[in-house]
């Protein structure tokens, strides 16, 4: 037995929980703050501020130091070769954009196509669908089956050589599991398209190593990941950033400007255009040295542990139906659900009545949703400082919903 | 035995057996109204006749709060005059709004069993659903 139970002792690193009594089960929508990432974005104002990457004095070289210091970090985090890859953004969504629209803007035409996994979160198929009209070029639907499993044959007939990206996410936020980005990625580079992942869900829990998975773009958001919300990182291969044209434009994005020529900065300046969220930036570097000092590895089992209990506990309910793979291994911390009978705002209010936050509705992905031909579920997602007992807590109230509802069941 | 929600059983009873949501041939006025926020859409049928809401029913997809407060919603519309209509209409925004009085509440009938969604501002979206497409039929789409 690994000391799973030692996990609970993390939690006074969290000042919400010296507040909070509610079990909360909401960790894929956001993450809880440990006191050093408060603390990092604090000192940051009171002894570093001053806006980085501008000025000359040593308030400023200071600023510039503890956003690179963080840079480096997340290069380290992720594996990336170069800080040069690791862009910094406001969020996932703006990390995808910048991706979406500068990729292809530089490099696909008309009649070009790109697949878009259909599990997608609104945020990483909106832009690749607004990029596309732009461009004239075509999308296509990567589908999952019930399981929300994508299985080799699908990945072959949907991306062919007219394909130029692909863009998927490496855990689905509805049915938390995992995708085949190997096969994906084989089978794109085959057809010489580009892989864009979106690690919103995975990179929190689980080791990523982009040289490993020779992926060409990774986003992610730091507030799903222990740090301050309001920062993102776009991840993309240094070959394939060059070429890019930049995405927002202004200050500090450039060498040179003239009335009649730009210059634009190297990377990752390029795509960093104006000033930084750069307090929040440090949080996700102190983020990071946390996450290093409980081991991804150890966290990603305590969590897989915590999925098997809540896994289990709620496939033991009658008129429950937990969304995706029968194999509760495929689910990543990440159970969405229906009751049969019971719309999931009533399922979300009664578990909220009983202290248990958990998200009901569409989850931002409506094209899964009506692909998988449910309406819409709740969910529960886990992070590892959530302790058995609240999963016992969520499971309990669960099984009461009917009942409570008016239902007649034994 | 359990925490204490806000279903109670009137609420409960109109979201499992409602009275009213059944589709009706012919009727005189129709209108789909929509919940942004989740998606959630009604469809609102009535017959009015010489300024009298003879007939009345509801379809659609929704949660318990948004079933229970139409079905409710045409048990004290149905037979009354539009200008009626209009007044309760005020009166359930008055107490979903945490406004009303406790007379006014009472006026209500069974509707002032969803009082305590004025304290629930996620769930006044799904409450009010119904009462907004009444009340765009009825100073909208009639004349």
């Amino acid at each position: 037995m690994t000391n799973n139970n030692s996990f609970d002792a993390h939690r006074e690193d969290f000042p919400i929980f010296s507040d909070l009594k509610d079990a909360y089960l909401d960790n894929a929508a956001t993450s809880h703050k440990p006191y050093s990432v408060i603390e990092a974005e604090q000192t940051f104002y009171e002894r570093y501020n001053s806006n980085p990457l501008r000025g000359f004095y040593p308030l400023s070289l200071e600023a510039t130091n503890q956003v690179e210091l963080a840079r480096d970090k997340v290069r380290g985090f992720i594996n990336a070769k170069s800080t040069k890859e690791i862009i910094f953004t406001k969020n996932a969504t703006e990390s995808i954009n910048t991706a979406a629209f500068s990729f292809c803007t530089g490099n696909l035409k008309r009649g070009d196509k790109i697949v878009v996994a259909v599990t997608e979160h609104h945020s990483n198929m909106l832009p690749w669908r607004s990029a596309a009209k732009l461009i004239g070029a075509d999308i296509e639907y990567l589908k999952c089956n019930n399981e929300g499993e994508f299985t080799a044959e699908e990945i072959n007939r949907c991306i062919d050589e007219r394909t130029k990206v692909v863009a998927v996410g490496i855990v689905s936020n509805v049915t938390g599991r995992t995708a085949p980005i190997d096969l994906i990625v084989q089978r794109a580079h085959q057809a010489g398209a580009v892989v864009f992942a979106d690690g919103a869900q995975s990179v929190p829990h689980m080791k990523t190593d982009v040289q490993a998975l020779d992926v060409d773009f990774l986003a992610f958001s730091g507030h799903k990941m222990l740090a301050a919300m309001g920062v993102g990182v776009l991840y993309g291969k240094e070959e394939i950033l060059d070429k890019m044209p930049p995405f927002l434009t202004g200050g500090e994005m450039i060498d040179s400007v003239t009335l009649d020529e730009v210059t634009y900065a190297q990377l990752p300046s390029k795509f960093e255009a104006g000033t930084l969220n750069a307090a929040g930036i440090v949080s996700l570097g102190t983020a990071i040295d946390y996450y290093n000092s409980l081991d991804i590895e150890k966290i990603r089992q305590r969590e897989l542990l915590l999925t098997k209990r809540a896994f289990e506990g709620l496939s033991a309910i009658p008129n429950v139906h937990i969304i995706g793979s029968s194999d509760h291994t495929d689910h990543a911390g990440i159970l969405s659900f229906t009751v049969d009978g019971v719309h999931p705002h009533d399922v979300s209010e009664i578990l909220s009545s009983d202290g248990i936050c958990i998200r009901a509705g569409h989850h931002c992905a409506q094209p899964l949703l009506a692909h998988l031909g449910v309406y819409a579920c709740s969910r529960a997602s886990l992070m590892f400082y959530n302790t058995e007992n609240e999963i016992d807590k969520f499971i309990s109230s669960v099984s009461t919903i009917r009942q409570r509802m008016g239902y007649k069941d034994v | 035995m359990y925490n204490k929600s806000f279903y109670n059983e009137i609420l409960i009873d109109h979201n499992m057996n409602p009275i009213h949501k059944h589709d009706i041939e012919n009727a005189v006025c129709k209108l789909d109204g929509v919940n942004p926020s989740c998606g959630d859409s009604l469809t609102l049928m009535l017959n009015i006749e010489d300024n009298i809401i003879k007939n009345g029913s509801f379809t659609g997809v929704g949660c318990a709060v948004s079933q229970a407060s139409a079905d409710i919603m045409l048990d004290l519309i149905i037979g009354k005059t539009v200008d009626e209509a209009k007044e309760i209409t005020e009166l359930f925004m008055k107490m979903i709004q945490g406004t009303a009085t406790e007379e006014e509440i009472e006026q209500l009938e069974e509707a002032g069993a969803l009082r305590d969604i004025s304290h629930m501002p996620a769930r006044v979206k799904c409450a009010v659903l119904s009462w907004r497409t009444l009340s765009e039929v009825l100073t909208k789409q009639l004349k």
